[in-house]
């Protein structure tokens, strides 16, 4: 297959033309009008925040979502796949961003899935082997196929996921945040064979949060904007900064409230703390006033450090020092009779109770503290003062799960803050959430660090980690490798230490 | 397209100078092959078997041998299409009903209408297939959950049977059909023994060989992934419960030839022994994992469990006290052992 190059501004028949496309779900419209042109040899790289809809549009390109409206044409002919497997078989092959591989199964049974080698109706596993070793060099892995996917490790997965891809001869391959669980070592490796595959003539999407990976391999950007196109380059050389504002839609100074100011009285400290297969050796001391951020690559063990300081999942040595005495949390019940509230990532599985009301879920802590018989009108005033505190848009009477995601992140911090507690961790709080709720969410987290309480935040966003922090302490792979003031923290600081 | 390249073309591309090795090697997980999921119960199988011959030295005959694996029989058959359903990520309760039904349909035609024996088993075995279809087709258009849908199918069937039987059981068999069950091969190999090791060889060889054998595996594991994948997950599905409702209409046959009666009791509880067997075997009931091997073990372990109880004249009653016991040991041990392995 030739690469081919478009003429500017004009349309070409080779590669895939998306054009117009609209995708409405129940409350929220996903794709609005959406154009994009991938050619072959060429790399494009899709930006946007979370609920921006790459996701969205990417599963439209490879027939999970059929599009409300709009058109999508192949090398000149009209393409709709109904299916995955259709898409697939037209030369348009995704790279999921979680896994899609059955753990119980072999490598190269996951690889050839559904189209393996046969040799007179039954499995010729001969043949599957050594076909799927041949692609697994191409990606640069050196296991045996006939092992179960669930013992490998997951950057060894999402390597696996891509020689699944490549098997497919894709004339157009689209990677969805393909470098989430890999190391450094692993995203060079993957970089290499993009440019490769570029040279071959496939076409390149690469969707991803990590904006400086796109120079190694873009050649030109798309941003999209609460489902809309809002702009790009015809160029990978643009400065983050750039990239950040055409994603946000304004400058980056308006989003983040001032920092707070850290007194000097220290409210939690950890020596030594560790849990065995998570994370080991954090040491680092939180002050009253103070937003503390904890960055990391996904899999860094930031989520298991939390879990262990608020007791969801122990440490198993070490120790936390709560105002200077040393305390043993075991249980989350422990956490919160030591004022310690934690608000999780998962905020449907682990927030809020998706069947109950509102009021329910935001009385429910405070309600499993109260002794005797429950005064329920007086909870019941204290809890709808807290739900205007945070500023939440909905009714109390409402069930939980009608609520956006937005609103839900404000009802499980609702539901801590009738506690008054003293220590607040937050783990990826504006996960999947639209900019305006963002920043309503950062103006209560600034909030509740200037009346005094002491803040932690897990978050795998840059600019957010950069925005509210005072000072960041970064994880790698279990590990501590620095703490980093907020004068002297930036992309590449924090960046080096996520990946040392 | 992309075409094959050589490793040349990745050393060129200069990058970083880590690819000056072109075959770059990544992280390589052990290569040591874990143990089949069967090893514990084995092993425990093997521990029963010591512990009853020093109970009760006659257990430990060629006979008995023989006479346990007849007695299993019947378990064993329908426990390999409760293999195939647990694999799946599903379950089913009326294997036993199913088996009712089968023998009851046999007795009906054959001796109340006249119908040729075999006619009566032909008809018999397709009527558990078609059981075991509704089955699938309530789980799958119905979106029944499977616990319900066979739960339905189990009272369904059984009292089906209680009808055609009117409540009574029904004999009087040839000998020629009598001899599924009763035969001896040779003096010494009985028959129903052949019946089971043969389907079990046929399963193994499916499961292990077969396309669709390997899809259940991949279904039990992630429906959707299975699904969109490209995996017919509808027909799968509606294909493993009518095996299942076949082989539970092959057993409830069996069990009709050897007992020379149709019983409207036949076959009850039959199903949590299938279950049982099957999970002490290593499947998970969570779907995905599971083996023909490892049901044979599972259901020797409740024969040899049965078998040997009654030679050492234990009740009955206690006999059950102690197969439960021994469920729950065997799924244990096998658990830690796993989790010991993964850890190492």
């Amino acid at each position: 297959m030739s690469a081919m190059t478009a003429n500017a501004g004009g349309a070409t028949e080779a590669g895939l033309e998306v054009s117009g496309i609209t995708k409405v779900f129940p409350g929220t419209r996903a794709l609005d009008a959406v154009d994009l042109h991938v050619q072959y040899g060429r790399a494009v790289a899709l930006i946007g925040e979370n609920g921006a809809g790459k996701s969205t549009l990417m599963n439209v390109l490879s027939g999970v979502h059929k599009a409300d409206s709009g058109v999508m044409h192949l090398d000149g002919k009209v393409y709709k796949p109904a299916g995955p497997r259709e898409a697939a078989d037209a030369g348009v092959v995704l790279i999921h961003q979680e896994l899609s591989l059955l753990p119980n199964l072999t490598v190269a049974e996951n690889i050839f899935i559904g189209r393996q080698p046969q040799k007179r109706g039954l499995v010729d596993r001969t043949a599957m082997n050594s076909q799927a070793a041949v692609i697994l060099e191409r990606v640069g892995l050196n296991i045996a196929p006939d092992i179960e996917v669930e013992r490998c490790s997951v950057p060894v997965q999402q390597l696996v996921e891509i020689a699944k891809a490549l098997s497919q001869d894709p004339k157009i391959l689209v990677f969805d945040e393909p470098t989430a669980s890999l190391g450094q070592d692993e995203v060079d490796i993957l970089y290499e064979l993009v440019n490769r595959l570029k040279q071959h003539g496939v076409g390149i999407v690469w969707i991803t949060h990590r904006l400086d990976e796109i120079r190694h391999v873009a050649d030109e950007i798309v941003v999209l904007r609460d489902g809309v196109r809002v702009g790009g380059w015809e160029d990978s050389h643009v400065s983050t900064s750039q990239m950040v504002e055409a994603m946000v839609g304004r400058s980056i100074e308006d989003i983040y409230p001032d920092p707070s100011e850290p007194t000097g009285e220290i409210i939690l400290e950890l020596k030594s703390l560790s849990r065995d297969g998570a994370f080991e050796n954090i040491n680092f001391s939180l002050h009253r006033g103070e937003i503390l951020v904890i960055a990391g690559l996904v899999g860094a063990g930031r989520s298991e450090l939390v879990n262990a300081i608020t007791g969801a999942a122990p440490a198993t040595s070490g120790t936390i020092e709560i105002k200077g005495k040393a305390v043993s949390v075991k249980s989350p019940g422990d956490s919160v009779r030591f004022g310690m509230a934690l608000i999780p990532e998962d905020r449907r599985t682990q927030g809020l109770a998706q069947s109950i009301t509102l009021a329910d879920n935001i009385g429910l802590p405070k309600r499993g503290l109260l002794k005797g018989i429950v005064d329920n009108r007086s909870l019941a005033r204290e809890v709808a003062t807290v739900k205007e505190r945070v500023g939440l848009r909905g009714h109390l009477d409402q069930l939980a799960k009608t609520l956006s995601g937005g609103n839900q992140q404000k009802g499980v911090i609702a539901k801590w803050l009738l506690l008054e507690p003293e220590i607040i961790i937050f783990d990826e709080p504006t996960k999947g959430i639209d900019v305006g709720a963002k920043s309503a969410i950062y103006a209560i987290i600034h909030e509740l660090a200037t009346r005094g309480a002491a803040v932690i935040i897990v978050s795998s966003e840059l600019p957010e980690v950069l925005g509210l922090a005072n000072r960041i302490v970064v994880l790698s792979r279990g590990k501590q490798t620095g703490i980093l003031e907020r004068s002297e923290a930036s992309e590449n600081a924090v960046m080096a230490l996520a990946v040392a | 397209m992309v075409d094959e390249e050589t490793t040349q073309a990745s050393s060129s591309s200069g990058a970083a100078s880590r690819t000056a090795d072109p075959k770059r090697v990544s992280t390589a997980p052990k290569t040591k092959k874990r143990l089949p999921t069967s090893t514990g119960p084995f092993v425990a199988l093997i521990a029963l078997c010591i512990v009853l011959t020093f109970m009760s030295p006659s257990f430990f005959s060629l006979t008995n041998m023989f006479n346990i694996g007849q007695q299993v029989a019947i378990l064993a058959v329908i426990a390999i299409g409760g293999t195939a359903v647990i694999v799946l990520g599903g379950i089913d309760l009326s294997v036993g009903s199913i088996l009712a039904l089968a023998g009851a349909v046999v007795g009906y035609l054959h001796i109340m209408l006249g119908v040729n024996i075999w006619l009566a088993v032909l008809a018999a075995a397709l009527l558990g297939a078609a059981a075991g279809v509704v089955n699938g087709l309530m789980i799958v258009y119905g979106r029944l959950p499977a616990f319900i849908a066979t739960l339905a199918m189990m009272s369904i069937a059984r009292g089906l049977a209680l009808v055609i039987l009117e409540g009574k059981p029904l004999s009087g068999y040839p000998d020629s059909f009598r001899n599924l069950a009763v035969y001896y091969v040779g003096g010494w190999l009985p028959s129903s023994l052949i019946i089971a090791v043969l389907l079990f060889l046929v399963a193994a060889a499916y499961f292990r060989w077969k396309p669709s054998g390997r899809a259940l595996f991949a279904v039990g594991a992630n429906y959707e992934v299975a699904r969109l994948s490209g995996l017919p997950v509808s027909k799968l599905t509606v294909g493993v419960y009518a095996t299942a409702g076949l082989l539970a209409g092959i057993g409830g046959i069996l069990m009709t030839a050897r007992l020379g009666s149709a019983q409207p009791t036949a076959g009850m509880g039959i199903e949590l022994d299938v279950i049982a067997a099957v999970v002490i075997g290593g499947a998970s009931l969570a779907g995905g994992y599971g083996s023909i091997a490892g049901t044979a073990v599972g259901v020797m372990i409740i024969g040899v469990l049965r078998n040997g109880l009654n030679l050492n004249n234990v009740s009955s009653f206690w006999q059950q006290v102690i197969i439960g016991i021994v469920i729950a040991a065997a799924v244990l041990v096998e658990n830690i052992r796993q989790r010991r392995e993964a850890k190492s």
